[in-house]
């Protein structure tokens, strides 16, 4: 059999990094199956299978290729997300060295192995260009989270959690087919070009069909990032899922979904964006709303984090309302800042933490006279996700503010202020129990050196990015400009 | 580049002072040692102030444009500038911060015993804060500064401060923020409308439509009316000063209430001159309305720390209503006015801490005739007392003096109620020295009194200097900012009124909104 006839070398050469991962992942699992039980060199075989992908990608510089016959399209775009995702699976196994065990779990080869997996899932839902790719892609995540979520056996909730992500998961990849099933039936194809260039050319079988379905296709990314009313599964799981899945969860995934529904958006539907734009105008204010008045009334910091970051889905909104290369830019700044402030935070939470549920603000009474460092690590973190200058928190807000208001949404900008102001509540409510309340009951957090130095260095990301963002706000430009060019071409 | 002036000095003098003190905060990080804490801290604040004194003696006082001016690219994505400069209008608030923060320093010598090195680090921060804020000549740098000062202020109220702290401290933060917020947006509408630019200067040229001024107006104003604060959005700043440590407190008073002040004549007057002259009036009743209602509520404190915050709302009615004169005496009054407030109530401040270290009580029922058992402390808090009425020959009677009869120049009915101002102040400060130094000696409060030490004395002795050399010669400080604050009437007096009417355009502009909003649905 002829495989030039299916792919080609250049093909092959594209996917390489998947190849790598794919081949790290099930060294882990053979490791797992020798004789060799060190959890701490699964994650090193990870992490080194996670680095060298990353390698490859940056060696690769971002051109535009097109491979499998235009089922996967690479640009800056994808460089740019492929290193977030890659970024961020790394500083997950960081954090989870002896996180699993102090939870009552262990960590198995499974672990690093499927976290791996989830990574190749994220990478190929933005680097393809064809529903059926975006589709399996997002299934690999999604089944390698499933299991992560519930993966401390012996507990209740992260069981729960699991269960619970599974069946609502199922049920939105559901809509996300039936609504690539409708397009396909109107346009007669999966392929992004083709949907975009059947729409521009009016080669439609029904224009209500193709409505539908892109409001289902919409409707699955929406469960994807929780955006409401689609986030009513996200505060349960994340506050059940282990720690270190949490933040792997509410970070890399997140991008993940908007970078591919950005991409469906730019490059099939540019010409019925304008339909979609109210229904993304409100979809964005309900959610900064809700995701924020509900973190208010929580006490758990796992789970008010949680909300939060419903609510920062709905400032990413605004970003994909704009649909420029501006815009584009200012969601995937965006996107790296607030993973940087989310990694870093349920870092510390996974530090501090002990008990089945997790902990509530009381609980984190006097960390500062104890754990100075820490206490002021952790301060960092919640003025950024507050937005506050000089931190990175507010410069990529001010990003996304920027472009809404210069394409017209200065309503909604204000509405994603005052949303802004709601949150700083519950954000400084945590600094007011570290700092100013009388000492409770003594914590003693447990993080490995490795950890503590990757917190550390998050904090000064936190910082850098606040005063001198240049650097990656120009990469992210260049990223958003190549989404332009395409945007542009129909 | 047109409309400043270059830097004359061998050294980047405004970055310098505005980084010194962060700097040294970031060597206090690395300390252990709190005796080696506070000594870097002083020598920081000190370095600062020294570092700020060429400024004064090379200031150029013949012209309005910007002197000292440093530029360098910050982030060029978005045409953004690192760009630093002063002139009449910001360069004695410079002076104020960098002395003030120095009496800081010294006051908490003692009274902060607990998370020493955050303390001052705090601290420090603070006055790269507000240094930076009146230096910066670029919206977007402006608006880092102006927002930085709010989590420093937040910790050290809510850390160091006194029983209701932590409600003080939130309170605080929501109020600032709940005005910030707005001046973002209108940060970034200003950015589009001006052609993208942060630029202040640019900013500052290009005339804008008269309903966009109307709007920007409000969206700064929000900011600025809350920190000032003006009435009716003055309650946190009772609740912020009472529960605040000394240091905190005369900060507040000091340097964060004037920002609003700075911030009308920054940005509102030259930018947005034709929305200033729709609106003078109701600011000037607000004005009015803050100096009357502050001096009855003032009356009723029995809270020493209270007392003085309350008596600032008051005191900061009086700036505004001398801004928003439109008049050259009142504007120089304001702006000497919030030196002197500075210097006056950051000086009850730190009486009021000294002797709240001795005793641990604010109330003032539990003093009396402290002439007889602090007899070094009475002067002082005599002086001060004085000085805050307004005596001739101190410096508040020379900036009362310029606001009213600015005043008297804008409306005669609003100058006459801003009398009563002057009558009511009178009587509170009166009253209060009456109750708290002379009287008979409490007993509840005698046994734990006792003198200042060398270090107190040595904090108060520099602002009684600052009292009499301003109440003698005003003109020492009203000779830098008189050819900026001309330029800035000039700027407007000389905008063109069109004759829309951007309130009723706007209401318009809102009901098609609403409408549109509804064909959505």
């Amino acid at each position: 059999m002829d495989l030039s006839l299916y792919f080609t070398s250049a093909d092959l050469a594209g996917i390489t990094p998947e190849i790598i991962l794919t081949i790290t992942a099930l060294l882990v699992l053979t490791l797992d199956m020798t004789r060799i039980t060190r959890p701490g060199l699964y994650l090193l075989v990870a992490i080194i299978g996670l680095i060298t992908a990353g390698y490859v990608i940056v060696q690769s510089g971002g051109d535009e290729r097109s491979l499998f016959g235009g089922m996967l399209l690479l640009n800056k775009f994808t460089l740019f997300l492929d290193i977030l995702y890659l970024s961020v699976g790394l500083a997950t196994l960081v954090f989870s060295q002896g996180y699993l065990e102090k939870r009552g779990g262990e960590t198995q080869g499974e672990y690093p192995a499927l976290i791996l997996f989830a990574v190749i899932g994220m990478m190929l839902m933005t680097r393809a260009n064809d529903l059926v790719m975006v589709f399996l892609g997002l299934e690999l995540l999604s089944l390698s989270l499933y299991v992560l979520v519930g993966f401390l056996r012996h507990s209740l909730l992260s069981n729960e959690a699991g269960l619970k992500y599974l069946l609502l998961g199922a049920f939105s990849t559901g809509f996300f087919l039936f609504g690539a099933t409708l397009i396909y039936g109107t346009t007669g194809s999966t392929n992004f070009n083709n949907i975009a260039s059947a729409i521009s050319l009016g080669a439609i079988l029904s224009n209500g069909y193709l409505s539908l379905g892109i409001g289902l296709l919409l409707i699955g990314f929406a469960f994807k990032v929780a955006l409401v009313p689609f986030h009513m599964w996200s505060p349960d799981v994340y506050q059940g899922a282990p720690t270190t899945v949490t933040a792997f969860l509410c970070t890399a995934p997140k991008a993940a979904g908007f970078g591919a529904l950005l991409k469906v958006f730019i490059i099939a539907f540019p010409v019925v964006f304008s339909h979609w734009e109210n229904l993304f105008w409100i979809l964005a204010a309900l959610t900064m709303t809700v995701g924020n008045i509900s973190a208010l009334m929580q006490s758990n910091v796992k789970r008010m984090l949680a909300f939060s970051s419903i609510s920062h889905a709905g400032y990413l909104v605004l970003g994909v309302l704009v649909l420029d290369s501006v815009g584009l830019s200012a969601v995937l700044f965006y996107l790296v800042i607030y993973s940087i402030m989310n990694l870093g935070s349920f870092a510390i939470i996974a530090a501090v933490e002990k008990e089945e549920s997790g902990l509530g603000l009381e609980d984190y009474r006097g960390l500062a006279t104890r754990h100075p460092w820490l206490a002021a690590a952790m301060t960092l973190f919640m003025i950024s996700l507050a937005g506050f200058p000089p931190t990175a928190g507010f410069i990529a807000k001010y990003g996304l503010f920027s472009a809404a208001v210069a394409n017209g949404y200065i309503w909604l900008v204000v509405i994603a202020v005052i949303n802004t102001l709601v949150s700083v509540y519950y954000y400084i409510r945590l600094i007011v129990n570290m700092y100013m309340e009388e000492e409770g009951k003594a914590l003693d957090p447990v993080s490995t050196m490795p950890a503590r130095m990757l917190i550390g260095i998050l904090a000064i990301f936190v910082i850098i990015f606040g005063v001198a963002p240049s650097y990656l706000l120009e990469m992210a430009a260049e990223a958003g400009n190549m989404a332009n060019f395409l945007f542009s071409t129909h | 580049m047109e409309g400043i002036l270059l830097n004359e000095l061998s050294y980047p003098v405004l970055t310098v002072i505005t980084f010194l003190p962060l700097a040294g905060a970031l060597m206090i990080l690395l300390l252990r040692n709190t005796a080696q804490i506070k000594w870097l801290a002083l020598a920081t604040t000190i370095a600062t102030f020294i570092a700020s004194l060429p400024v004064y003696k090379y200031f150029d006082k013949t012209t309005h444009l910007m002197q000292f001016v440093e530029t360098h690219s910050w982030i060029p994505v978005w045409n953004i500038n690192y760009r630093v400069g002063i002139d009449g209008i910001s360069v004695l608030f410079l002076f104020l911060a960098g002395i003030l923060s120095i009496l800081c320093v010294t006051v908490s010598w003692k009274a902060i015993q607990t998370k020493t090195k955050e303390f001052y680090i705090s601290l420090l921060v603070m006055e790269t804060a507000m240094m930076g804020i009146f230096v910066s000549l670029n919206v977007f740098l402006f608006y880092l500064f102006w927002e930085l000062t709010l989590i420093p202020m937040f910790l050290l109220i809510g850390v160091w401060g006194g029983p209701k702290r932590v409600y003080a401290a939130v309170k605080f933060i929501l109020f600032m923020l709940a005005g910030s917020v707005f001046m973002l947006v209108g940060i970034i509408v200003l950015y589009y409308a001006g052609g993208r630019t942060f630029d202040i200067i640019e900013l500052s040229k290009i005339s804008y439509p008269a309903g966009l001024q109307f709007w920007l107006f409000l969206a700064f104003f929000a900011a600025f009316a809350v920190k000032m604060p003006m009435f009716p959005i003055h309650t946190w700043l009772p609740d912020a000063h009472t529960e605040a440590p000394t240091a905190g407190s005369v900060l507040l008073a000091g340097i964060l209430l004037k920002m609003g002040a700075y911030g009308f004549l920054r940005f509102s007057f030259p930018m947005f001159p034709h929305a200033v002259q729709m609106l003078f009036i109701p600011l000037l009743i607000l004005s009015v309305t803050a100096i009357i209602y502050g001096a009855y509520v003032t009356l009723m404190q029995n809270d020493l720390k209270r007392l003085i915050a309350y008596s600032s709302v008051s005191h900061m009615g009086f700036i505004t209503l001398g801004i928003f004169t439109l008049t050259q005496a009142g504007i120089e009054g304001g702006i000497l006015q919030m030196i002197n407030h500075g210097v006056i109530t950051g000086a009850l401040f730190l009486c009021v801490g000294m002797i709240y270290e001795r005793t641990h009580s604010r109330m003032i029922k539990d003093y009396g005739g402290l002439f007889k058992t602090v007899p070094v402390f009475t002067v002082f808090f005599a002086i001060f007392t004085l000085a805050a009425i307004g005596f001739p020959g101190m410096n508040a009677f020379v900036g009362e003096f310029l606001i009213i009869s600015g005043t008297f120049k804008a409306n005669m009915v609003i100058a006459a109620f801003s009398i009563l101002g002057v009558i009511l102040g009178a009587t509170y400060m009166v009253w209060l020295y009456y109750r708290v130094a002379l009287n008979e000696i409490n007993s509840a409060t005698k046994s734990r009194l006792f003198d200042l030490d060398l270090r107190e004395i040595a904090t108060l002795v520099p602002l009684v200097v600052l009292v009499f050399l301003i109440g003698v010669q005003p003109n020492i400080l009203l000779s830098y900012m008189h050819v900026s604050v001309e330029h800035l009437l000039e700027q407007v007096h000389t905008t063109v009124i069109s004759d829309t009417n951007p309130l009723y355009d706007s209401v318009i502009g809102i009901a098609q909104y609403i409408r549109e909003l509804f064909v959505w649905i």
